[in-house]
């Protein structure tokens, strides 16, 4: 009874601030009701949960992608794993998109769409270590992540050091050029390769053999190509000078046009157009080694007395240089990619190594303003070589973020 | 006339290098579309290519040239096969196809297969021990080569380490240092054409 009318009047007392209950109430957050249901399972114990778990739109894609990331606690069991779920907010319907070692620290999520919102989970799982029913298969508490949506970005992040580099490159080079401008003069060391080649066709034009330029086999798309045909420039000039038969077969059709127009040019500069002909550029066939079988066969069959295979080659390299070789011609070659370059150092008189092939250019005309960009390419170099003798500096002394600013993605 | 493809270089380069730092989607269909017209440039080059093919080989058959009958082949296959290809399809089983697998492919594979006597030549030419770099070059590929083979390993356990690391340093070192310099030739290159200062790729005039 005195119980009831307690209770009667705290009911009295107490019904003014029912609403400001009532708000209070509401203002919690539904803990348990914002959880999945699979995540209202008690956990096992035994796994702990990883620390620092974050989603988040991966930074500088081209969107659909989500970077998940997490730090592993110390001890884990080696068969343990990082289950990563996935669901849609509101809904709580989760479903399993990987699963992955915890060592990773990282998973991309390249399934999610952008713009659509999601929230992950995580939690350590092994199939060995028992739960604490004693049986095996036992998994950490999960940790869920806030919503999360991808989309596109105007600037790839993981980029920046690459851009910079580039810029400061690049401010290298036209100070450089803007020094040789100003009339400094410049030091070039000697190229034999590039020497030779007034000499290559000095000595077809005195025995009335043909020179053969063979520009490697890729398109203009590859610098090598280029390089190539601005050689082929001076090359074409020198047997219009000389008045020495020019052939130049192809493979790729871009390559062949450019070649020809850029034959047509250094003949007409020369004031020996009447010397030029169409077929000196011609075109044989896109097939690597049926090219390969017709070059050779022509080296075979004609002898020229200067060849040059300066340009991007494969497994043909050797076949071509080998064949020439035999034929007795003055050999030049000049490649960039270290693969092929051994097979050419061994069967040719001269080749240009490296970057000496992109050297060339600036090595024939002399010109102040191409000088000045080697001028400039030299100075970055030292630049590299301070920044390795740091670098292992850095790393000897352990200083971890030393090699990740340098990695590029 | 000539700024014409200066400029066209020039924005072309700029714009290509600049969307190797910009991943959105809009950027990248530019990409998608530039490599799309340099398609279409190929296609007409390769018109171009073959005229040129047809024109070497039709003065050839016409003044009956040393080899005119190879050269008769040639216009025969240049036009039989694209007829071929538009007629009956280029898919397994059509006769492009079969002309492919059984006279194409073996050809191939024989040119291929030069490169093992080829590389037995040059080897020989190479590895002469004419001076004390010769000979160093000698003694590397000796050791090189039979660190490499089963019988290595019963003649002394170390030589495959000992090839693993005259591979690992000494080789990796110059290939990376050819790399550095391929590189910053590379884009030094690239710049020189993207400003206009480098033209010879151009023609002279």
């Amino acid at each position: 009874m005195r119980t009831g009318a307690l209770g009667h009047v705290l009911a009295r007392r107490m019904l003014p601030a029912a609403p400001l209950i009532a708000s209070l109430l509401l203002a919690i957050p539904p803990r348990a009701s914002a959880r999945a249901p699979e995540t209202a399972v008690p956990p096992g114990p035994e796994l702990p949960a990883p620390t620092e778990f974050a989603a988040k739109d991966r930074p500088g894609d081209t969107g659909n992608a989500i970077l998940v990331t997490w730090k592993i606690p110390p001890a884990l069991p080696p068969d343990a794993r990082i289950q990563i779920r996935r669901a849609e907010p509101p809904a709580y319907d989760w479903k399993d998109i990987a699963t992955v070692e915890p060592g990773a620290q990282r998973y991309v999520d390249s399934s999610a769409k952008d713009k659509e919102v999601y929230r992950y989970e995580i939690r350590l799982v092994s199939a060995s270590t028992p739960d604490t029913m004693g049986i095996a298969g036992a998994s950490g508490p999960p940790l869920v992540s806030d919503p999360v949506a991808s989309h596109d970005n105007w600037f790839r992040l993981e980029r920046t050091n690459s851009l910079i580099a580039n810029i400061l490159f690049i401010c290298l080079i036209l100070g450089s050029i803007s020094a040789a401008r100003s009339g400094k003069k410049i030091f070039i060391r000697r190229i034999a390769g590039l020497n030779a080649i007034d000499e290559a066709i000095g000595r077809a034009t005195e025995i009335g053999k043909k020179v053969l330029y063979v520009p490697g086999i890729q398109s203009m798309d590859d610098i090598q190509t280029i390089a190539s045909v601005a050689i082929l420039s001076h090359v074409a000039g020198a047997t219009a000078r000389y008045g020495a038969d020019l052939d130049v077969p192809n493979r790729d059709p871009l390559t062949f046009a450019a070649a020809r127009e850029v034959v047509r040019a250094a003949y007409l500069s020369e004031g020996r157009p009447d010397l030029f002909r169409e077929e000196m550029v011609n075109y044989i066939t896109y097939d690597q080694f049926a090219y390969t079988a017709a070059v050779a066969a022509r080296m075979v069959r004609e002898r020229p007395a200067a060849i040059f295979l300066v340009g991007y080659f494969f497994a043909e390299s050797l076949i071509l240089a080998e064949t020439g070789q035999s034929t007795g011609a003055i050999q030049i070659a000049g490649q960039a990619d270290p693969t092929q370059l051994p097979f050419f150092v061994a069967t040719c008189d001269y080749t240009l190594i490296g970057e000496e092939l992109y050297a060339a250019s600036a090595y024939l005309t002399r010109e102040p303003v191409l000088l000045g960009s080697m001028r400039g390419q030299d100075i970055a170099k030292g630049i590299i070589m301070l920044l390795g003798f740091l670098g292992i500096v850095a790393a000897s002394i352990g200083i971890p973020w030393s090699a990740e600013i340098f990695k590029t993605r | 006339m000539r700024r014409v493809p200066l400029l066209v270089t020039f924005l072309s380069g700029a714009a290509i290098a600049s969307l190797f730092f910009i991943p959105h989607h809009k950027a990248q269909a530019v990409n998608s579309k530039l490599l799309e017209w340099t398609l279409v440039v190929y296609a007409f080059a390769l018109i171009l290519g073959s005229l040129s093919l047809w024109m070497s080989h039709a003065k050839k058959v016409k003044k009956r040239a040393e080899g005119w009958p190879y050269s008769m082949v040639t216009l025969v296959a240049l036009l039989a096969i694209p007829g071929l290809g538009i007629w009956k399809g280029v898919g397994a089983g059509s006769p492009v196809g079969m002309i492919y697998d059984t006279v194409n492919a073996p050809l191939a594979s024989s040119m291929f297969a030069l490169l093992a006597f080829v590389i037995a030549s040059a080897a020989f030419r190479a590895f002469r021990a004419r001076s004390a770099e010769a000979t160093l070059l000698l003694l590397t590929a000796i050791i090189m080569m039979i660190g490499r083979v089963s019988i290595g390993e019963l003649i002394s356990a170390n030589l495959p380490g000992i090839t693993e690391w005259l591979l690992d340093v000494p080789n990796l070192a110059a290939k990376r240092a050819i790399a550095i310099g391929v590189g910053l030739g590379a884009v030094s290159t690239a710049l020189k054409i993207i400003l206009g200062i480098e033209r010879s790729y151009l023609g002279r005039s």
